[in-house]
């Protein structure tokens, strides 16, 4: 099977590998997938006081089209406000990478580790905004 | 010598014919275009000399009687023949078979069909090296039992049974014992008589060969094994497999057979020590990475491994100018990776993680040397972008972990 041009592209050059401090409470993780089925994402966030998404980054175990996924993920969120970051949708990235029918399971994927990023960085600023009210 | 781009290492898949077998086929495609059948020309009769010189050097190769190979249009219909015809004509016999999880599909999904058609089959298993055990085939075999049916060397992990002694077994107890040697003929010796073989399927591609041609032997005494035909017509092959023969297909089978019986104690003792310097070149420039299948009994050109955390076509991708072949099934329906490596106990993710490499007759030194260097360099790259490598390196029990699963 052959990959897109773009699958290629985010494979040899991936963008925003790496990894942030799990433990900041301005950054928000989500690890999604499991060994077993040949697929784990992690994807993180780091947000502003002012809830936008200044920088993001993702490690992923799996093929090629995985990679490109995740990858293509951390450049959309760069600069998004939570809210439109839950905006995107899997079909967005299948459509963007021209993904085949067998490989929408990664994007599917792509889209499960940013909400669970999103989720993540969301009950870290509850707890914060908890913990300042129990401090006044 | 400059390499050529891409290398070839995927020889359990197929072999490129080899040009001197080539050479001898191409006049069978044009002058000599006789049909082997025709007995009343000058045509048929060469056609048909040209054959049996043929099933003369097969025959030598394997150690059996000319007159106890059947011409099919590879392995796969060898093994549909062997399994299909034994079970339609002992019938009476019996309703059992006895075959292994790790077999090639061509065995295990006619075996299934033979289950739906009412007879019963038994799965062995094997150990983690994937080794049958030949004392598990003993205990197995019941009043019932017509075939047994085990391969002689995986074409994942290279493996190779004790198939004499298997063969042992099945003489002791009368019961028919086929063989499917695809992977082994040509590269390791065989021999039907010491090995106890009574049916066993190989084919012309996989050594040197042309694609579209197999062989079924199958043994004319002591005992004379007896074949219900699956392809009716002609009656050619004594009847076992009518339709007319490939000549030019066969003669290229003969003469890769003869080449392979000449090149076999140089060649397998060479690519045996290029398969190791690839294993040792790997084993030294990584850490965590695991061989699949036995240390030693195993085919000289075959080299399986596992690479810890990271995804087999995500790692064939970074190896584009090697030709190789995965364990991972990341583009299969199932998402379930191979099925043979499951069976040695391999866990899920270090099956996603293998590799199967396959040495072959023009596989040089400078090529091994130039993937081990490239399997480092990719194997490191996407180690580095791996979740699973950072989280083993900080400590965490992977196996601890709850994933999220669809």
């Amino acid at each position: 099977m052959a990959y897109s041009e773009k699958v290629v592209d985010h494979y040899n050059n991936p963008r925003n590998v790496g990894s942030f401090d799990k433990k900041d409470p301005s950054v928000g993780t989500g690890i999604v997938g499991a060994p077993e089925c040949g697929d784990v994402m992690k994807l993180q966030i780091k947000v502003s006081p002012q809830g936008v998404i200044e920088d993001a980054k993702f490690k992923t175990f799996g093929c090629g089209s995985a990679i490109a996924s995740s990858s293509l993920a951390t450049e959309w969120l760069k600069g998004k406000t939570l809210d439109e970051a839950a905006q995107i949708k899997n079909t967005d990235i299948v459509q963007e990478l021209a993904l085949p029918p067998v490989k929408i399971h990664c994007s599917v994927l792509a889209e499960d580790a940013i909400k669970a990023a999103l989720a993540d960085v969301k009950k870290k600023q509850m707890t914060t905004v908890g913990e300042t009210a129990s401090a006044l | 010598m400059a390499l050529k781009f891409p290398i070839y290492l995927d020889s359990h898949s197929t072999t490129p014919v080899d040009p001197r077998v080539l050479e001898v086929m191409l006049p069978y495609f044009t002058e000599k275009f006789g049909n082997a059948a025709s007995r009343n020309h000058a045509f048929g009769w060469a056609a048909e000399e040209a054959v049996e010189t043929a099933r003369g050097q097969i025959a030598t190769l394997i150690h059996c009687d000319p007159k106890e190979l059947v011409f099919t249009s590879g392995a796969t219909e060898s093994n549909n023949l062997a399994l299909k015809g034994v079970a339609e004509m002992y019938r009476e016999k019996g309703d059992h078979v006895i075959t292994v999880t790790t077999e090639h599909r061509a065995v295990l999904d006619t075996a299934k069909r033979l289950e739906k058609q009412g007879l019963k089959v038994t799965y062995l298993s094997v150990g983690a090296d994937g080794v049958v055990d030949p004392e598990a085939v003993r205990h197995a075999i019941t009043d019932r039992t017509i075939l047994i049916s085990v391969m002689l060397a995986n074409n994942e992990i290279g493996t190779v049974n004790p198939v004499a002694e298997i063969g042992k077994v099945a003489k002791d107890r009368g019961v028919l014992f086929h063989c499917d040697a695809t992977q082994g003929v040509g590269k390791i010796p065989v021999d039907v008589q010491a090995m106890g073989i009574d049916v066993m399927s190989f084919t012309a591609h996989k050594m040197y060969g042309p694609k579209g041609v197999g062989a079924l032997y199958v043994r004319r005494r002591n005992p004379r094994v007896r074949l219900a035909p699956q392809i009716d017509g002609g009656g050619h092959e004594r009847g076992m497999r009518s339709g007319t023969l490939p000549v030019p297909l066969i003669v290229g089978f003969g003469e890769a057979c003869r080449i392979a019986a000449e090149v076999m104690p140089t060649e397998s003792v060479r690519l045996a020590a290029l398969r190791d310097r690839l294993k040792e070149g790997i084993f030294k420039g990584l850490d965590e990475v695991y061989l699949n299948g036995h240390p030693v009994h195993r085919l000289p050109h075959n080299l399986n491994v596992s690479f810890a955390y990271v995804e087999g076509e995500a790692l064939l991708m970074g190896l584009k100018d090697i030709a190789l072949s995965s364990g991972s099934a990341c583009t299969s329906a199932t998402l379930e990776p191979s099925y043979v490596l499951r069976s040695l106990g391999v866990g899920s993710d270090l099956a996603h993680s293998s590799i199967r490499f396959g040495l072959g007759r023009f596989t040089t030194e400078e090529e091994i040397e130039y993937t081990i260097q490239k399997v480092v360099e990719a194997v490191s790259r996407l180690r580095e972008m791996s979740p699973l490598y950072e989280m083993a390196k900080e400590g965490v029990d992977l196996k601890t972990v709850e994933w999220t699963r669809d």
